[in-house]
């Protein structure tokens, strides 16, 4: 069946289209795990280790059992297997094994009537620890050590991965530049800080069904979790997603404590809720990995680049987690928005006894681009070149391919460095304004999607979504792509509206239910607007044209001579022939009732054949170039961002509201990270796991943000679109800390940048007698 | 052991009576007790503002007041500023500006923004962010709520 021509512009997409789920959300009526209760249910709490590394002797938890109102306490020998994200890194277990290995690993589990009998048994339970040598400095991991976290270690040593890469020459490179610089940059971890902490609720029911509810971003790779570790076969394992309150990436690993809460009601038979404390979700992090990270680039003497040669050495913490891409990533997404002809590149991975890290937003692309960022303006610099014009002399060009074989497709990198710097004044302002003032660029580069999925054949859809009509006429969505709060339920029903040209308010998005919603991977690596939107429109162009062979057949026209109408179906110049949306969907159930359609995304073979080639190849890419500017008090080191000028190319924005929300939203991040998010710690010990300790970014913090959205519809992405959920941080922070150095002259290479190292940097410049704007 | 004392009190208009321990949270009584689960647990230290609700009209930390607090009192949450059908003025324009995401800080942002419109029908931008500075919000970077309130003003 030919489908009619797609219109030049849509109806819908494009436009602000305000969340479906919105008005459940402003009156406290959108339901999330904790706000669930089911009958007889019990309370889950999870003990932990006072100890960062200590070998678990014995656990005693005889006297605990004892205590009335106790169903059941399991310790890790119950579910020994270990699991994790990756399939190849499952060091993680429900429960500690033989060994704690963090301040806060969790060593038993208890299923108690209330919270105060849960607590009770917990200080009930005997655990008889050996403490061992504690490992807090990733550079001493990096050789054999005495203990080592996990035996997996590399020849015996802490490292849980290192990645080589090397293309070109990089030593010939250097040898022939006319000008080079080096940058060693320190980045405390900093973690996701989502408003609700994890819940999840488990229930096993005498039908054999083990169901989990969990405020989860990844309900598949849950799924598969629970089946792994427990033993049960996935068809018997039913997961369900509610309203989720944030995830930013730390929901996005199956996490111990789900598995954990899955054992409890296995053991009882009861229904089991785990409700994490705010310190609970510190500990369980799983945030931006603490990193160093060295940087050489090397030009010629027009700022054409020659080569980039990099190191980082990436504190992992306890677990594996994403782990292995964050140090592949850490390397290659340095591959744009430049062309970068000769690369090297060492990352290292090493295991601490702390809290583990792992994917957050703009995971593994935001401190080398902070890095590459903040040395191309040095370069520029020492070029005397205007570093707007630096980058633009590298730009990577529309479907070129890298020198590490990445397909590039679409790129408005040019055009997002013209919008800003137009936009902003950028050159006129640029060592232009008085001390103290400044503005800098940042440009940022991200994948839309990773192109392998993590537990199958790339061959294999990574998406999938299935429609249904019925004689109410709603049309039933079914996918388990996450909503996390990034407006991805809101994109699907609008496809799906468009292309079948109804009101958005016959499309209901179905709550994720892995007995009735198709696998899609879930909210991570940037991927769900490109791959869920591309499935989406098929499944709805099959349904659609399903309508229009019912329009056909009512009418007597060829269905290829049907044009989508709003509720109406009509034929190409003759308005007033047509049928409306309902009374086609009446004729077509006459051929077997409900209508049901398939569509699926599948993403296309790319990238070279070298080991890690796959890590970094994307069906598209994002690009970005943020202009920032920053006001700053030299006596008391007190920045404010005054505002952003962010010049995003996400192909053509879909939903306007939500593609900036992401934007504004990633901007608060990002500064979040600069100025002042640490993780912070003595030695093992995490000493600010509270929101009070650790402060996000308050309303008066945030600086006036000017999107600017002039990306060009990408060859392969639905409608054209690309990625806007992790992009738009990572250009950011470079171009606040360029704004830093343009208002004061003072580089920062350890974030994040306090107010007291800007007074350090202030005094250092001066002791030096190196003025700056006529200031000394 | 003397019986559980009473907390009498007034919630969204309606009396209620309902035994807590003395030690009870508001937050808990709410929640737990009195399925009114729109208002938020998300610290419990009262650092992320999501368990706010008016007491007497002011806004309040649910989480560090204790449920006798409430006795003679008058508590509204969220579901008490909810029409029986449609959105406030202040809800609708939540919506219509994209200011959810997640949507786990939201109700505390309506109830703060519920009570300043009420006191300050005209706010300036800056009576908008000091009236929010207690409520955390990690999604939006507050551009669209704080859009979102001026506009509900305008309306007003």
């Amino acid at each position: 069946m030919a489908a009619a021509p797609p219109p030049p512009s849509y109806r819908l997409l494009g436009g602000r289209i305000p969340y479906v789920e919105g008005p459940l959300k402003v009156t406290g009526r959108a339901e999330y795990t904790d706000d669930i209760k089911r009958p007889g249910m019990l309370v889950g709490r999870l003990l932990r280790s006072p100890f960062a590394h200590a070998r678990i002797r014995s656990i005693d938890v005889s006297a605990a059992r004892e205590i009335p109102g106790v169903f059941a306490i399991l310790t890790g020998d119950r579910y020994p297997t270990p699991f994790g994200v990756l399939p190849i890194t499952h060091d993680e277990t429900a429960i500690a094994v033989d060994k704690a290995r963090y301040i806060g690993d969790i060593v038993a589990a208890v299923a108690a009537r209330d919270e105060r009998t849960a607590e009770r048994a917990m200080a009930a339970i005997r655990v008889d620890y050996e403490p061992l040598p504690e490992h807090t400095d990733p550079r001493s991991g990096l050789v054999k050590v005495v203990e080592p976290i996990h035996a997996r270690g590399l020849n015996g040593s802490n490292i849980q991965k290192e990645v080589v890469q090397h293309f070109g020459d990089v030593d010939a490179a250097f040898a022939q530049a006319a000008a080079s610089v080096r940058v060693r940059a320190n980045f405390a971890g900093v973690t996701h800080a989502f408003t609700e902490p994890m819940a999840t609720i488990a229930e096993s029911t005498p039908d054999g069904r083990l169901t989990v509810t969990s405020s989860t971003q990844v309900p598949h790779y849950l799924h598969r979790s629970l089946s792994e570790v427990l033993g049960i076969p996935m068809h018997r394992i039913r997961v369900i997603k509610p309203e989720v309150g944030g995830g930013f990436g730390g929901k996005s690993d199956p996490l111990p404590h789900e598995i954990a809460c899955a054992a409890l009601a296995l053991e009882t038979g009861r229904p089991v809720k785990v409700l994490f404390d705010r310190e609970d979700v510190f500990l369980t992090n799983h945030g931006r990995h603490p990193t160093q990270n060295e940087i050489r680039i090397a030009a010629d003497a027009d700022g054409h680049l020659l080569a980039y040669d990099l190191e980082a050495v990436i504190e992992g913490g306890a677990w594996s987690s994403f782990g292995t891409v964050t140090t592949y990533y850490n390397g290659v997404f340095a591959m744009g928005p430049y062309r970068v002809p000769n690369f090297r590149y060492r990352g290292r991975r090493v295991y601490t006894n702390r809290p583990p890290n792992g994917a957050m937003r703009a995971h593994g692309g935001t401190n080398v681009r902070y890095a590459i960022e903040v040395a191309l303006d040095e370069l520029a610099e020492q070029l005397k070149i205007d570093p707007a014009e630096l980058r633009r002399r590298n730009a990577l060009a529309p479907h070129s391919t890298t020198i590490s074989q990445f397909r590039i497709t679409s790129t408005s990198f040019l055009q997002c460095l013209d919008a800003s710097t137009g936009r902003s004044g950028f050159a006129e302002k640029l060592r232009r304004l008085p001390y103290g003032h400044g503005v800098g660029l940042g440009c940022g580069f991200y994948i839309s999607g990773s192109n392998s999925p993590i537990h199958f054949t790339p061959k294999m859809p990574q998406c999938t979504v299935h429609l249904k009509v019925d004689m109410d006429g709603g049309i039933a969505v079914h996918c388990m792509q996450a909503d996390i709060g990034q407006g991805s339920n809101t994109l699907l029903a609008a496809i799906v509206a468009e292309v079948l040209g109804v009101d958005l308010v016959r499309v209901h998005v179905q709550r994720v239910d892995s007995d009735v919603s198709p696998v899609d991977l879930g909210s991570y690596s940037s991927r769900v607007t490109f791959m869920m939107g591309n499935a989406a429109r098929q499944a709805a162009e099959r349904l659609r044209d399903q309508l229009l062979a019912a329009a056909a057949e009512i009418t007597g026209y060829p269905a290829d001579q049907f044009v989508v109408g709003l509720e109406r179906y009509e034929v190409a110049h003759r308005p007033n022939v047509g049928v409306t949306f309902e009374a086609a969907l009446e004729k077509a159930m006459e051929r077997g009732g409900a209508l049901l359609a398939s569509g699926s995304y599948t993403t296309p073979p790319m990238g070279g054949t070298y080991k890690g080639a796959r890590a970094g190849t994307s069906p598209a890419y994002s690009f970005a170039a943020y202009v920032a500017q920053v006001e700053v008090d030299v006596e008391t080191g007190v920045y404010h961002v005054e505002k952003v000028w962010a010049a995003f190319d996400c192909g053509r924005p879909l939903n306007r509201l939500a593609v900036e929300g992401q934007i504004e939203g990633s901007i608060h991040m990002g500064l979040g990270q600069l100025m002042g998010e640490s993780m912070n710690y003595r030695g093992a010990r995490l000493l600010n796991p509270s929101l009070l300790e650790y402060k996000i970014p308050m309303p008066q913090q945030m600086p006036e943000v000017e999107v600017l959205l002039v990306g060009e519809d990408d060859p392969e992405g639905p409608f054209g679109a690309k990625e806007a959920g992790e992009g738009p941080l990572v250009a950011t922070l470079p171009a606040v800390a360029n704004a830093l150095y343009d208002a004061i002259g003072v580089r920062f290479y350890d974030l994040p940048i306090t107010p007291d190292k800007v007074v350090r940097g202030i005094e250092r410049r001066r002791t030096e007698g190196r003025g700056w704007k006529g200031v000394d | 052991m003397p019986p559980t004392p009473l907390v009498r009190t007034r919630i969204n208009g309606q009396s209620v009576e309902i035994a807590a321990p003395a030690e009870r949270i508001l937050l808990d009584l709410l929640r737990e007790d009195l399925n009114l689960t729109g208002t938020k647990r998300g610290c419990d230290l009262g650092t992320c503002g999501c368990c706010t609700v008016l007491i007497d009209g002011r806004p309040t930390l649910s989480c560090l007041t204790l449920a006798h607090g409430a006795s003679g009192r008058e508590v509204t949450t969220i579901e008490g500023l909810s029409p029986a059908s449609g959105l406030s003025p202040v809800q609708r324009a939540f919506v219509e500006h994209g200011a959810t995401q997640c949507g786990f800080c939201t109700p505390g942002f309506i109830v703060s923004a519920t009570a300043l419109l009420r006191d300050h029908p005209h706010p300036t931008r800056d009576e908008v962010v000091e009236a929010i500075a207690g409520n955390l919000c990690r999604c939006t970077g507050y551009t669209k709520i704080i859009e979102a309130i001026l506009a509900a003003s305008a309306g007003a």
